[in-house]
């Protein structure tokens, strides 16, 4: 259970969060035409006949669009609905050219699900959560108007008009902020694993609607409200406490909360209402008459179960069980797509060059692609070249380093010539004299040396000063310009000091 | 020498293809006929006479090289103005259309172009093919070629494809295409003399046609004769992956199928058509073709299809219900009428525009399609009348146990003065209640002429068959064709 409570006047209340997020299908081409969705193009440089409902135009649905949004209902262990129905919301406005969008009320294309939140302390989820998912439907984008371009008129860009969304509407299961945040991120994770959503937020492809009410604990659900395409997971934090907040104070002065449409205004930190549920319109929804209903045959969904790569929770399971990466790794590599990516291809080349199998080096590896890697790359900032980061690279500096042939040190250091110029690791270690010395014969000597240089401290020690140890390694590595193995210069010197 | 507009489809093309004449004399000799009647009968809204003499001079040419032609090849035909031509105007009838230019081509009419057919010009009909009697046309109605014995009205044409009918009936063109949503090319065509046939719901192609009720939409030939029909059908039909409820099955060689002989046939006779206070003489001609059919070897059987009486109201729920989402792209943004009135905003422009665009019986049946979908009626109307059609379909589908095809009236009068009912929207909706149950099933129906009335004019008769089952249909029109002996033609008075 999470604790997170508003302090009001007459006690504590607890938060209830739904969340509606609209996810952009990755597709090369809208839901129903086979106009373009690259982003960023001209504005209506992509609008097909159909976008601009021009007369006559009739739609056709994107199979990929359908295929995408089921995959995505498998990866929420939903129930998908091998009968499903397009339907008409019908209202008007200038990003709107049929005067209705083609979604899906009545019969959607994938029923329950949900998805695993996991146990954050620091973030106040004491626990892991599932949070249930109503359903998910598809239906068309609208259009954007720019209001900025003339003094008196709009100007309409139908690029989006028609792109494919999925929208995955959640059960009013959250109830803090924090969870809130957990559900969009783990969302987002799940989208890019499957492919079906780019998951980026700043282009729009991601946003949320958020609905939250409070109650004191215990109690029947509140009055909802909703406000509208928040585009970042912070906002969607922000838009819950500003609005929990709001309501319980508009409750405890002895008002009402509304059911109504919110916009969030990040430069103010508020939400402000939008229309109430008085002034909302009738959609008139209906089937679409163009569209027959979606019958999905078993083939299609074996191929889209098929298709379907591991997704995070599995993941994580496997690099804890047969990895033996610990559970704090495990969860960093599997947040994100690029993570598990990147360690899995490090992992590979690491394992190969070492000839070793892959449980033998994961932790060293995790360690590489969580830790140290990331350091060297943020420290070298632009200097870094992506395309030098190759994972046989960081393979090659793993395995200098697991023969003792170079320390943690030089990796650092050849790591980061291989980002600036993409230098063959073996080379750079060569030639930059990045090598530890390892050659017993010749450490030997350096401590023979400073041994006798320092007969005092020796005797020192023999006498039970066991400090003095650290004292020799130092001399002995400052002698050997700090290149000596130090296990094996510890070593010896053991030996040698009896 | 033959007069060339005496001609139907298969002569005119067969004459083309055999070099009696050129397809160039064809066009123009139609030509002639569509500029002189123009100004009496108002039957298009747009002639395109340099389309029609360009296509012929491409059969011609095509001919002269040896090069096989298609099943239209020479044959110029009227376009009623719902089809989408690529470069031309394309109205509906309605103001809110004016001057719109497509950058496409309706399937359908691609499809007759690349069959040979060339366009002699945009018909006129009914707005957005909502109406009986053309009545409803921004361009002003069309005026039948028919008249009463002793009168000199004005009679409806019938509608939607009221400037297709009069078109042939009068010999401006050979054949025409309409389009049928709940009657609009059997009305007419029984009102004109002529034959018109809606096939099954799917077989022709919706993409580039305007939209009035998607589920009830589908387009079809009206031509002098059941041949000609079958000829033309099988070049619109196909099909289309552009729309996707669009049949996707061969299309038939009907042509090849035409068989009058009926025996082994049984053709059912519903007994709920036979309404109270339907015209005698439509019962007579009724009887008539069941005699005509008989004669033919069928079978004749009673038939009952019981929800018949809900169709009519059910139509004009579902009907509107999709017409007015349909309509709701003619919003002055980016094509057609915008009227912007001094410091309107955008609501205000919505307004003006639909207030400006839309004839009177649009926006009836706007409003009635807003008011059955609307948050609280929709449960007792909308799906009420989709439950409705259920049945419907359900009574045909029960009666084809009985009989292959079915004989009925396709309207209970004969064409009517213009302005007699343009005031009583219920009495024109009358007009449809025997076409509309096929409509509302989906089912491939057409109307064939079955003689005159005491007033001298044509009666239809309907025949209905089962899905996808066009050749039965045809096969009983020319049956009923043979025996019925129509060669009445309106008096030339234009």
């Amino acid at each position: 259970m999470s604790s997170y409570r508003i302090q009001g006047v007459t006690g504590e209340w607890e938060v209830v969060i739904g969340l509606e997020v609209h996810a952009q299908v990755t597709s090369n081409a809208k839901l129903f035409s086979g106009a373009s969705t690259e982003f960023g193009a001209e504005p209506n440089a992509q609008v097909s006949l159909v976008d601009a409902a021009m007369p006559g135009m009739l739609p056709v649905p994107n199979r990929e669009c359908i295929r995408q949004a089921v995959r995505t209902g498998m990866a929420i262990e939903a129930q998908i609905n091998k009968w499903s129905r397009f339907d008409r919301k019908n209202y008007f406005y200038a990003d709107l050219p049929q005067g209705y969008q083609i979604s899906q009320l009545y019969h959607p294309l994938v029923g329950e699900g949900s998805l695993l939140i996991e146990a954050d302390e620091k973030a106040g989820i004491p626990a892991d959560k599932r949070i249930g998912i109503e359903r998910i439907h598809v239906e068309q984008d609208a259009g954007k108007l720019m209001h900025d371009q003339h003094p008196t008129m709009s100007y309409v860009d139908l690029n989006r008009s028609g792109v494919a969304l999925m929208e995955i509407v959640s059960k009013p299961d959250m109830r803090s902020p924090a969870e809130a945040g957990a559900y969009v991120r783990k969302l987002r994770s799940i989208l890019r694993y499957v492919g079906s959503c780019d998951g980026n937020m700043e282009q729009g492809s991601m946003r949320a609607d958020v609905n939250v009410s409070v109650r004191k604990p215990g109690d029947e659900f509140g009055t909802r409200t909703e406000t509208k395409n928040v585009n970042s997971v912070r906002f969607v934090m922000a838009v819950i406490e500003q609005e929990a907040r709001r309501q319980v104070d508009l409750i405890e002065d002895g008002g009402k909360v509304v059911q109504e449409t919110r916009l969030y205004d990040p430069d103010r930190n508020e939400t402000r209402s939008m229309r109430s549920k008085e002034d909302a319109h009738d959609y008139r929804y209906f089937p679409d008459p163009d569209l027959l209903p979606l019958d999905l045959d078993d083939d299609f969904l074996v191929e889209c179960r098929e298709s379907l790569p591991e997704l995070p929770d599995a993941k994580k399971r496997r690099y804890v069980e047969e990895l033996g990466l610990s559970e704090y790794n495990a969860t960093q590599l599997t947040a994100e797509v690029e993570g598990f990516r990147r360690f899995e291809d490090v992992l590979s080349a690491t394992a190969s060059a070492l000839g070793k199998g892959d449980k033998d080096v994961a932790t060293q590896v995790a360690n590489w692609t969580l830790s140290v890697a990331p350091g060297v790359l943020n420290a070298l900032g632009d200097e870094a070249k992506v395309e030098n980061n190759t994972a046989a690279a960081s393979a090659a500096i793993l395995k200098m380093q697991d023969a003792g042939e170079i320390s943690g040190g030089q990796a650092k250091e050849i790591y980061e010539i291989v980002l600036k110029t993409g230098r063959e690791p073996t080379e750079i270690a060569e030639t930059e004299g990045l090598k530890q010395l390892s050659d017993t014969g010749a450490i030997e000597s350096v401590i023979d040396e400073v041994l006798a240089n320092n007969a005092d401290k020796v005797e020192e020690y023999r006498g039970g000063k066991d400090k003095l140890f650290g004292f020799f390694v130092g001399q002995t590595m400052k002698a050997l310009q700090g290149k000596g193995n130090p296990a094996v210069v510890n070593q010896i010197l053991k030996d040698k000091l009896g | 020498m033959t007069d060339l507009t005496d001609l139907g489809v298969k002569a005119i093309r067969d004459g083309v293809a055999a070099g009696t004449f050129s397809a160039r004399e064809v066009a123009e000799a139609f030509n002639a006929n569509v500029a002189a009647a123009q100004d009496a009968l108002n039957a298009f809204i747009v002639a395109t006479p340099e389309k029609a003499l360009e296509a012929a001079e491409a059969v011609d040419a095509a001919r002269a090289k040896g090069e096989t032609l298609g099943k239209m090849a020479g044959v110029p035909i009227g376009m009623k103005d719902l089809f989408a031509t690529q470069g031309v105007q394309t109205t509906a009838a309605s103001h809110i259309l004016e001057g719109f230019i497509p950058q496409y081509e309706s399937t359908v009419s691609a499809n007759l172009w690349k069959a040979g057919a060339g366009m002699l010009g945009k018909l006129n009909l009914d707005q957005f093919a909502m109406g009986s009697s053309n009545e409803t046309s921004y361009f002003g109605n069309v005026i039948s070629p028919w008249r009463k014995q002793g009168s000199n009205a004005g009679l409806a044409p019938g509608g939607s494809s009221g400037g297709s009918s009069a078109a042939v009936a009068a010999r401006l063109c050979p054949a025409a295409t309409g389009t049928d949503t709940g009657g609009s090319i059997r009305q007419p065509a029984a009102f004109t003399g002529i034959t018109g046939i809606k096939p099954t719901y799917g077989r022709c192609s919706r993409w580039g046609i305007v939209a009035f009720a998607s589920s009830l939409d589908q387009a079809g030939p009206m031509a002098r004769d059941v041949t000609d029909c079958a000829i033309m059908l099988e070049a619109m039909a196909g099909f289309d992956p552009k729309d996707s409820t669009s049949l996707n099955l061969t299309v038939p060689e009907w042509t090849d199928g035409l068989d009058a002989d009926m025996s082994g046939h049984r053709v059912g006779i519903p007994k709920e058509y036979r309404m109270e206070g339907t015209d005698p003489d439509i019962l007579e001609s009724w009887d008539n073709g069941i005699a005509w059919l008989r004669d033919a070897g069928a079978e004749i059987v009673e038939v009952s299809l019981p929800h018949t009486k809900y169709a009519l109201p059910a139509y004009y729920i579902v009907a509107p219900a999709e017409a007015s989402s349909n309509l709701a792209r003619y919003d002055g943004v980016r094509y057609g009428l915008r009227d912007l009135p001094e410091g309107a905003n955008l609501q205000e422009m919505y307004a003006a525009t639909r207030a400006a665009g839309f004839g009177d019986e649009v926006k009836r049946r706007i409003m009635i399609g807003t008011y059955v979908l609307s948050a609280g009626f929709y449960d007792a109307y909308y799906n009420q009348a989709q439950r409705v059609r259920t049945l419907i379909s359900q009574d045909f589908k029960a009666a084809f146990e009985h009989c292959d095809v079915i004989l009925a009236p396709t309207t209970p009068t004969a064409s009517f003065p213009l302005g007699d009912k343009s005031d009583d929207p219920l009495a024109m909706y009358l007009n449809d209640v025997f076409a509309v149950p096929a409509s509302l099933a989906g089912l491939p129906a057409m109307s064939v002429p079955a003689g005159l009335n005491k007033d001298g004019l044509p009666l239809g008769l309907q025949l209905i068959g089962k899905a996808f089952d066009e050749q039965g249909v045809l096969n009983a029109g020319l049956a009923i064709e043979q025996r019925a002996g129509f060669t009445a033609r309106p008096e030339k008075w234009w």
